[in-house]
């Protein structure tokens, strides 16, 4: 008799759990004037992209408090879920997921880094929510077929534009032809040295040596370095392709050598974080770069201009002096758009209805004058930003300095 | 390769070996006294760094005091970790106290995760960061302060077991604990000692390396597995040949970069450690067993 009892009550239990699922709201469920809307944010404040993945998430806070206090969008207050990936492509998988099924979110912002974006792009796109990346590599936005991807959207400058504007300047400002590449070995590096490879030729530019570092293991690039020297034809330049701390070891290696070459680091450096890390080595290298670190002195009919020293002055307010980025800037042009598309929403579409509204607002979102640059997306495109988003820059003395 | 290159390929490997020798040396000491190994070794490594930059640049405690006190913590979180977690657990096998030291090294871990945050930092180099001309390279100073400490570290550590009472019970420790008991060595001081020991050599390595490498709470796992390597190599019993060791796994590794051909290229840096240490486990093992049989 003990026996039987024993089955039923596990029966019981399975039976009761499955009702359960099944009774928690589904993506048919109504969004009613005043309800809350939800967005997920998805960012790596943590691990070695945190110095990226931060100021992300300070941003999604600043922005969701000043909206809240203005009464939300429409009535609805706005509640920004903010998940941290730590930097690690399986935790991002399993967040998104997590943002999309149990939170139940409208859209997504983020993932920070190329790594962690393409597992959260490929969830996003499978289960139709749309996602405003602050990833900086084509994949994201494109398929491997080259057709643009339906769900997905990126905010931050693309790699191969990246690319373009360091060979554009070594090109016409050093008259450089033959580059050695220093890439990591993961996520951003790997999708940096395809836009490395595919935009080189378009500038008359061979690349002489291709090394690689490990961005978390490895403390000492100098055999990688010894490599390029070596490298037959001789290398002009060094590109450095990663986020931190890789680049910053790198930088110092550099120096240490006075290998009397340029390095020039990726988009993927362009944090104080960096420059504490590297100290005086940084400085002479230089960057493609938004507009963001060069914001006092573009032209006062730049229409970036009030927006950059507008986001840098409220976000400083709040976080300290010095302590905004242009990776913070990414993550408010993403939150920008879905709130403008927020804006435009009526009440009483379910939840994937939502989602599909939102997304049809971003891609024809066309004019609008981000931290980034400015925006013209369409159906074909869901980066929407031209090549003039970025600028050459050079540390100079610790500083960020235009290159013009 | 220029010989200017060679140097700085050996330089390199004997810096990156030295973090690796003192780490091994630790193992080692443990290993020998207490015939557990402690994967917790790299935690104190971690702790050096990670202490000696809260210290000198959070709490604003020159330089060398703040150096000297992060040893000490370290030393005082691997007695701590022995009076808490090992020495309650000794009659338990030596598989359960390895997992032991395992969890050990995931509380510290999160622990300094939680505390000081997950961000890399990197404390202020001793002598400042102009290279110096050294036979033709260029060498960074933090370097030769690595390779430095590490010779008088393991000096020190082999004066000390060689020619203190302490020291000396320790190695009778080693060679037959039940014959050291019998003789009037407490045993479970002598594993305290040992601890406490490892603690210190790792946290001077972490101290002296961070400045160079950048530090983060999480850098303890690959130390550690180097280290291991390096303890292997010295078949965990003979502290000098695991700091021979370590320096041989840094100079391979920079060396086995600079062929760039085949699987010898950065991008297969790290399978190196791996696969020295699979080839050391093949050769000892029938060594090892023999010794189980006999020792």
């Amino acid at each position: 008799m003990r026996n039987y009892l024993k089955y039923a009550v596990v029966l019981v239990l399975v039976a009761a759990l499955l009702a359960l699922g099944g009774i928690s709201c589904s993506e048919e469920e109504v969004i009613k004037e005043g309800d809350t809307y939800k967005i997920g944010a998805l960012f790596s404040v943590s691990g070695p992209y945190s110095p990226l993945g931060e100021p992300e998430k300070q941003t999604m806070e600043m922005m969701e408090a000043r909206i809240n206090e203005a009464g939300g969008i429409n009535g609805h207050l706005l509640n920004i879920i903010v998940y941290d990936d730590e930097s690690d492509t399986t935790k991002a998988d399993i967040l998104a997921t997590r943002l999309i099924e149990q939170d139940k979110v409208l859209a997504i912002v983020g993932p920070t880094a190329s790594g962690t974006s393409m597992s959260a792009v490929l969830v996003a796109d499978d289960k139709h929510v749309p996602l405003v990346a602050c990833a900086a590599s084509e994949p994201i936005v494109n398929d491997e077929e080259g057709n643009e991807r339906e769900w997905t959207f990126m905010t931050p400058q693309s790699s191969n534009q990246a690319a373009r504007a360091i060979f554009g300047y070594l090109q016409e400002e050093l008259n450089i032809s033959k580059v050695a590449i220093l890439t990591d070995k993961a996520g951003f590096g790997v999708l940096g040295v395809a836009a490395l490879e595919a935009e080189a030729p378009k500038y008359g530019i061979t690349i002489v040596a291709k090394q690689t570092f490990d961005n978390v293991n490895d403390k000492d690039m100098t055999p990688q370095l010894n490599i390029i020297e070596n490298a037959s034809p001789a290398a002009e330049a060094i590109i450095c392709w990663g986020t931190s701390p890789g680049p910053a070891i790198i930088t110092k290696n550099w120096h240490d050598k006075q290998m009397g070459i340029p390095l020039i680091q990726s988009h993927g450096s362009l944090s104080n974080t960096y420059l504490q890390l590297s100290g005086d080595a940084a400085n002479g290298v230089m960057l493609p770069s938004g507009k963001f670190w060069v914001a006092n002195q573009l032209t006062d009919d730049d229409p970036q201009k009030a927006v950059l020293l507008d986001y840098i002055a409220d976000f400083e307010a709040l976080y300290g002096q010095g302590k905004a980025n242009t990776y913070g800037g990414h993550a408010y042009d993403a939150l920008s758009m879905v709130t403008m598309a927020l804006g435009e929403m009526e009440n009483g579409l379910t939840i994937s209805e939502a989602r599909t509204d939102i997304r049809d607002y971003i891609q024809n979102i066309t004019g609008f004058v981000g931290t980034g640059g400015t925006f013209n997306m369409s159906p074909e495109n869901h980066h929407g930003l031209t090549d003039d988003a970025l600028v050459m820059v050079q540390v100079v003395d610790g500083k960020w300095t235009w290159l013009e | 390769m220029s010989s200017e290159q060679f140097v700085q390929y050996l330089i390199s490997g004997l810096t990156q070996g030295s973090i690796y020798a003192l780490v091994g040396l630790g193992f080692t000491i443990i290993y020998a006294v207490t015939r557990i190994i402690n994967f917790a070794q790299g935690e104190f490594v971690m702790l050096g760094g990670m202490l000696s930059f809260v210290l000198a640049n959070s709490v604003g405690i020159p330089l060398v005091p703040a150096l000297i006190l992060s040893v000490l913590i370290a030393a005082a979180v691997g007695a701590i970790m022995y009076v808490l977690a090992i020495r309650p657990a000794r009659r338990a096998s030596v598989v359960s106290l390895i997992i032991i030291t395992i969890g050990a090294a995931i509380f510290i871990r999160g622990i300094a995760g939680q505390i000081w945050g997950k961000d890399y930092v990197r404390p202020p180099y001793f002598t400042g960061e102009e290279p110096i001309s050294f036979l033709g390279a260029n060498i960074h100073p933090q370097a030769l302060w690595i390779i430095g400490t590490t010779l008088v570290a393991t000096i020190a550590v082999h004066l000390f077991l060689s020619y203190t009472m302490v020291g000396k019970a320790l190695k009778a420790c080693a060679i037959n604990p039940s014959a050291a008991s019998l003789v009037g060595i407490n045993t479970r001081t002598m594993g305290l000692i040992a601890f406490v020991l490892a603690a210190i050599t790792g946290a001077i390595g972490g101290v002296v390396m961070a400045p160079l490498t950048i530090t983060s709470y999480g850098v303890g796992i690959m130390v550690a597995l180097k280290g291991f390597v390096a303890a292997s190599i010295g078949g965990f019993r003979s502290p000098i040949a695991a700091v021979i060791g370590g320096i041989l796994l840094g100079i391979i590794e920079a060396f086995a970069v600079a062929i760039n051909w085949g699987p010898f290229t950065s991008d297969y840096k790290d399978a190196i450690a791996l696969i020295v240490l699979l080839l050391i486990l093949l050769i000892r093992s029938g060594k090892l067993a023999e010794e189980e049989r006999t020792g």
